[in-house]
């Protein structure tokens, strides 16, 4: 028998990293006002990348004043077809620079290269290029006799899941609306963040339209309480989400909230199996499972339960767990220690509440956060892996025996955020899509986006839409 | 048929999808060396023309037991593949090697003969020395519902064939969705099919990679229900180096190493040759030939 092994491919672009990294304040790199900084790891391989200026309150009170300038004193001003040639300048500069970027978001954040490669920064550059079209466009997107009218100054709060994706999600609707930003990108991930922020000022943007301010929890506490934002948009946790609900609550600031969840991914027994399983993988393995829409509760009708998990256990034998920067690997790292415990402690809970666990099989890298692609069955809807968001490549399976008990199953969470159906008839998905309560529902497919399709939650799974010209209206006064 | 077998739905998007993918994986270094060699093992040079005459086959036989006379350790091919008239001639220019005759018959491309004419043309090609035959299924009669027809001269032609290997080309760029192409694969292995072949290479659409991947997903289902390991052969368009190695892929990862053989897995093509060749050259000295280098047939 001939072995096929597939030798390494490493990705070759290198990309340009500082030693150091400032914060991008009012279109200058600058030193945080107490000196203070941390560092940022390759979570595969716990090399240190570069130290990061750390943005404490009085940096933050900076930033949002040099936004507030800016938007005063320039870009609410600007023609708003000017304010598109600089944001085409942007996704053209993110197209250009793709690969170094999908190098960097690759390094700093253990997504494999192929994902970032082919997914993040593409969508993250089509994001602007989408909204750049729209900046001189905003009264076709109004209800007639409304004019479209900025809000101001945008704090912008991101995940470390896309980096950068994440980040046009915000930036480019904020500024084609008029809006200008403060971005606050995670602690783990700021490097994407940061090369953003040299686009811009290559971009020659005029300054303190966005501003970077990397940091923790605390920097983005201080930009919500700094009380000079117009609007603040949060991408992270529930938990996160509702002490900023809590805090902005009255005060008359715009908010919204794209938060976690615990979408059903319901497999019936006609589906296309070998593509509903295609689908399972993309949804929960993308990413690592650090994804806030993954398909992380399959929802099987028990007529095909087995046929799936032997399937779905042959094919998890197949994916290559390892170096994210390998063209082939399909499994990276997890983003940080952190998160790789707390994955750990909630598979080790499903174990202790008796459910299955079936894992890939292959050996770990020895240094680096990485945990196996796995799936548990015989879970319970009240097992916290049913409920509880794991942010990490872990499936949990529970079996329906009706299209009513699937809806009633998929339904009952607090989260509300995506779905997937997997049916070949055509019908049955469209009345179990409408069904269910979720922002995005996927019919026969998973992980679908477009910058022209909205992206958002119900419930614990936040509100606002991101995306789109709904992605318009959360930007925009009247 | 419907009675004896279920339809397994497929749904296109997800499909091309998981194909498009697999095509993204990079084969580099010693995994294309071995993925080169494998590949020229894999091939059934073929020559299917009206103009094919006696010096043409012979020409391209010498070329499928040496393909690079230069490299000593380049592999043979696997089968030369002619019309039924010139297996003899094949076979008498093989002689003494590896390399094996295949035949198309069932009166290729179309299959629009009637069963007499299918088996005699059948039963022609191996008097004349054909190891292996390379049918045609009717796709007249599989898309207007009249499977047990596909089905049964499947199964005729097997029984003349006995123990020489039977290819069955489903064409399945005439077959319209890939859930037919489905359908068409579980039919032909049902009915005793050694191989399930893409394509005659004689219509617009041969070979995809998603094409492929459903064929390769019916021969996992079928060894998983029957313990039976069977074949694919891909043909038509299928000319460059990254094209074989993508199909490697696909085998590779959906049935398993253990398919990556000749007994198994086969590439129907007659230029392929030279660009494995031209690309083997490359890994040896780290530097392209010329078209020139590389002896043409």
């Amino acid at each position: 028998m001939t072995t096929f092994e597939y030798a390494p491919a490493p990705e070759s672009v290198r990309p340009h990293l500082r030693e150091r990294y400032g914060l991008f304040i009012d279109g200058a790199w600058q030193a945080a006002q107490d000196g203070r900084t941390f560092e940022t790891i390759d979570p595969a391989t716990e090399a240190r990348l570069a130290e990061i200026a750390y943005a404490s309150a009085a940096d933050v009170d900076r930033a949002v004043r040099a936004a507030r300038k800016g938007y005063e004193k320039y870009w609410r001003k600007l023609k708003p077809a000017d304010r598109a040639k600089y944001i085409f300048r942007i996704a053209r500069a993110i197209t250009e620079r793709g690969r170094e970027l999908a190098v960097l978001e690759t390094m700093d954040g253990g997504t494999p290269i192929k994902e970032s490669r082919d997914f993040d920064i593409p969508t993250a550059a089509a994001h602007f290029f989408y909204y750049a079209g729209w900046a001189d466009k905003l009264e076709w997107a109004m209800r007639a006799g409304r004019t479209p009218e900025p809000l101001g100054v945008c704090g912008a709060i991101v995940p470390w899941n896309f980096p950068l994706l994440m980040a046009a999600w915000k930036i480019a609707p904020a500024l084609a609306c008029g809006n200008t930003v403060v971005l606050k990108p995670a602690e783990t991930t700021p490097l994407t963040a940061l090369a953003l922020a040299q686009i811009v000022q290559e971009a020659d943007l005029p300054p303190g339209v966005v501003n970077v301010i990397p940091g923790d929890g605390a920097t983005g506490a201080a930009l919500v309480e700094h009380g000079g934002c117009d609007k603040i948009a949060f991408t992270g946790s529930t938990e996160v989400g509702k002490t900023i609900a809590r805090r902005l609550a009255g005060s008359g600031t715009r908010l919204t909230l794209e938060l976690g969840g615990k979408a059903a991914h319901i497999v019936f027994a006609d589906a296309p199996l070998d593509q509903a399983i295609e689908g399972v993988v993309n949804g929960i393995y993308f990413n690592q499972g650090h994804v806030c829409c993954a398909g992380s509760r399959l929802l099987v009708e028990e007529r095909v339960h087995d046929e799936v998990v032997a399937r779905l256990t042959e094919r998890i034998a197949t994916l290559r767990l390892g170096d994210p920067l390998d063209k082939n690997t399909d499994i990276g790292a997890i983003n940080s220690r952190a998160q790789l415990e707390k994955i750990d402690e909630l598979v080790r809970s499903g174990i202790a509440d008796g459910a299955e666990l079936v894992q890939q099989p292959c050996t770990l890298p020895e240094r680096g956060f990485f945990f196996p692609a796995s799936f548990f069955t015989g879970v319970q809807q009240s097992h916290r892996i049913a409920r509880e968001e794991i942010f990490g490549p872990v499936l949990s399976i529970l079996t329906f025996r009706t299209p009513d008990e699937a809806i009633e199953k998929a339904n009952n969470t607090p989260y509300g955020l995506s779905a997937g159906i997997w049916t070949d008839t055509g019908s049955k998905n469209m009345w179990v899509a409408q069904a269910l309560r979720a922002g995005v529902v996927w019919c026969n497919t998973f992980n679908q986006f477009d910058p022209a399709s909205p992206f958002g939650g119900y419930r614990e799974s936040g509100f606002g839409r991101e995306g789109g010209v709904h992605g318009l209206y959360e930007y925009l006064a009247g | 048929m419907h009675r004896i077998m279920s339809t397994v739905p497929v749904d296109a998007v997800m499909l091309e999808a998981r194909a498009a993918a697999l095509a993204k994986r990079s084969i580099k270094n010693e995994s294309k060396r071995v993925g080169i060699d494998l590949a020229i093992r894999c091939i059934d040079l073929t020559t299917l023309e009206g103009k094919d005459s006696e010096g043409r086959v012979r020409s391209l036989c010498a070329k499928a037991m040496t393909p690079q006379p230069s490299r000593p350790d380049t592999p043979s091919v696997a089968t030369v593949c002619v019309y039924p008239n010139l297996v003899a001639v094949a076979k008498d220019a093989l002689r003494g090697g590896s390399v094996r005759v295949a035949s198309v018959a069932t009166a290729f491309p179309s299959g629009l003969s009637s069963l007499e004419v299918k088996l005699a043309d059948t039963a022609a090609a191996i008097a004349a020395g054909a190891d292996e035959i390379d049918m045609v299924i009717d796709r007249g009669a599989f898309l207007s519902g009249n499977e047990r027809k596909v089905f049964d001269e499947i199964v005729a032609v097997k029984a003349l064939c006995g123990p020489v290997h039977l290819k069955v080309i489903l064409e399945t760029g005439e077959l319209g969705t890939y859930a037919n192409i489905r359908r068409a694969s579980d039919l032909a292995l049902a009915a005793g099919a050694d191989v399930i072949k893409t394509s005659t290479g004689k219509v617009g659409t041969n070979a995809t990679f998603p094409t492929a991947l459903v064929m390769c997903e019916a021969l996992r289902d079928f060894a998983r229900r029957t313990g039976e390991r069977r074949g694919l052969k891909v043909a038509g368009g299928v000319r460059t180096t990254k094209q074989a190695l993508t199909y490697l892929v696909i085998v590779n990862e959906t049935l398993g190493g253990a398919w990556l053989e000749p007994d198994f897995f086969r590439i129907g093509a007659s230029s392929l040759l030279d660009d494995l060749l031209m690309q083997r050259e490359k890994l040896a000295t780290g530097r392209y030939a010329g078209a020139d280098y590389i002896p043409k047939d």
